[in-house]
């Protein structure tokens, strides 16, 4: 591992046609940290989960995870360096025709991992989120919040240095909220570094963790 | 339903050629058989001259067996004939003369060829005519039969990349929201192609077993007929039954081959389409 900043922003635009979505934007994140991207709707959050994933590339500035440069990166670069990536989405895109054991283990199986060692990750993994029991389950015999709690299962299973989240309390009444961003410090505190996008106000504002506000695609001080 | 037209796409020339294949197995066997030479003597010709040279001509070594027609036999011959009755009342005398038959051992063209000549030379022969028009004629067909079932083979070959590339293609539709996800968790290109290919390739596969079910169905329903023919013709030394066996593993390996073919045109068309956003 490197030293420095896992994240770094650099004057970053993206154009979508002729809107900025974002504009100049810059900063960083340490390894380690936990940080809320917040903003209202359209504020841009998005657009700078999905330049961190390599799903866009930035119009303008400089982009660099862990000590690469994302703007210089080449496109058959792009699969290994998501898996360096852990996504945690709000309708958590399980594959419902498997069970949350084959769910959590598909970055492992896209990884190559030999299936011993599949079977040794998982079980961590679930015990992180607390769904040891339901490893035969399938995800519609789930609730909303155990079903987060398999997606964000599958984006730590195979231990990436940066995690995303975006809006991954937006379908959930306030109190699943609340753990699930609970969820989110123990992983902080288990050494992942965590940025997590979210409208929601009203619940990041007590977490006292680092906020990073977006308005019409610039960051505000 | 995919797997039923690849069988009958894969079933059809390999039927068709295997039915050319046994066609072609007896009319070498009639090569030997059917070939006769038969040897004009001059007008003045007696039916004993006829019979001494059918008796001199049977100690060749390139002739198997040798019989005679007599004037008579000749003239009574045309009679039957009926269209000739008319013309040959006119006439006193019989005017045809008598016919030696030989029927040679040899029975590649170029020593039938060579005997033809060699009875040519024979005092008080006319000519001497090699009766296997008939079978030219039936190697001609063959030949054709053989260009049309090449053919079928290419055409139906076609058929079956373009269903497999179809039902693939299907198959990439209805898992769009996986295949996006695969690509999301850093899955390369190679890898999201990989169960597509395998699935094609299976379907080509099961083609080709189904295939070869109904080659054998419709071996059990040609099988007396076919042996029928076979005494009939008295296909001499023949293993007739081993090769009414249809060519499987070329059915199968075809059936694969064509089936990743499919698979791979169509993956290579439709996944590129499909990025996560
Ligand atoms: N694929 C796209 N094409 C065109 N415009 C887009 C696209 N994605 C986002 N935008 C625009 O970029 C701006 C920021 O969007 P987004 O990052 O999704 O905001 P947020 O997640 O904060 O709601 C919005 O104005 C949105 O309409
Ligand atoms: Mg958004």
């Amino acid at each position: 591992m490197q030293g420095g900043p896992l994240v770094r922003f650099e004057g970053v635009s993206k154009r979508y046609g002729g809107d900025e979505a974002i504009r100049e934007i810059s900063f960083e994140l340490a390894r380690g940290e936990l940080a809320f991207l917040t903003g209202h709707s359209g504020a841009g959050k998005s657009t700078v989960l999905r330049l961190l994933a390599l799903l866009e590339r930035p119009t303008r500035g400089r982009l660099i995870v862990d000590g690469e440069a994302l703007e210089r990166l080449p496109a058959r670069a792009v699969p290994l360096y998501r898996r360096k990536v852990g996504l945690i989405f709000q309708d958590h895109k399980l594959l419902p025709d498997r069970n949350v054991y084959e769910n959590i283990a598909l970055p492992l199986r896209i990884a190559g991992l030999p299936e011993a060692d599949i079977g040794r990750r998982i079980r961590p993994a679930l015990d992180q989120v607390g769904l040891l029991h339901k490893e035969r389950a399938l995800p519609e015999t789930l609730s909303g919040g155990e079903q987060q709690r398999v997606g964000i299962a599958r984006a730590i299973v195979s231990r990436p240095p940066l995690l995303l989240a975006d809006e991954p309390t937006g379908n959930l009444d306030p109190a699943l909220s609340a753990e699930i961003m609970r969820l989110f410090k123990r992983l902080r505190e288990a050494g992942s570094t965590v940025l997590i996008a979210s409208h929601d106000l009203s619940l990041i504002q007590h977490m006292g963790e680092r906020m990073l506000v977006l308005n019409h695609g610039r960051l505000q001080a | 339903m995919t797997i039923t037209v690849i069988a009958i796409a894969l079933a059809l020339p390999a039927g068709l050629s295997q039915g050319l294949d046994r066609i072609q197995h007896w009319a070498g066997s009639w090569h030997g058989q059917a070939t006769q030479l038969s040897l004009f003597l001059r007008p003045e010709g007696t039916d004993a001259q006829a019979a001494e040279l059918a008796s001199t001509l049977v100690q060749r070594d390139d002739v198997a067996e040798t019989s005679v027609i007599t004037r008579a036999q000749a003239l009574a011959e045309l009679r039957r004939n009926g269209d000739f009755e008319a013309a040959l009342g006119v006439l006193e005398d019989n005017p045809l003369p008598p016919v030696v038959v030989v029927t040679p051992t040899p029975t590649e063209a170029g020593a039938l060829t060579r005997l033809q000549a060699a009875l040519g030379e024979y005092a008080g022969v006319d000519t001497v005519t090699l009766d296997r028009e008939w079978l030219r004629r039936l190697e001609a067909l063959l030949s054709v039969g053989g260009r049309l079932a090449a053919l079928a083979a290419v055409l139906l070959g076609l058929a079956v990349v373009a269903i497999v590339g179809n039902t693939i293609r299907l198959e990439i539709q209805n898992r769009r929201a996986e295949i996006e996800l695969h690509k999301l968790l850093g899955a390369t290109d190679a890898y999201v192609r990989r169960p597509f290919l395998y699935l094609g390739g299976l379907y080509g596969l099961a083609g080709g077993i189904a295939a070869l079910a109904l080659l054998w169905l419709g071996g059990l329903y040609l099988q007396p007929a076919v042996s029928e023919l076979s005494h009939l013709y008295g296909t001499a030394g023949g293993t007739p039954d081993r090769q009414m066996h249809p060519p499987a593993l070329g059915v199968l390996g075809g059936g694969v081959l064509l089936g990743l073919a499919g698979a791979w045109l169509s993956v290579r068309h439709h996944l590129r389409q499909i990025e996560p956003t």
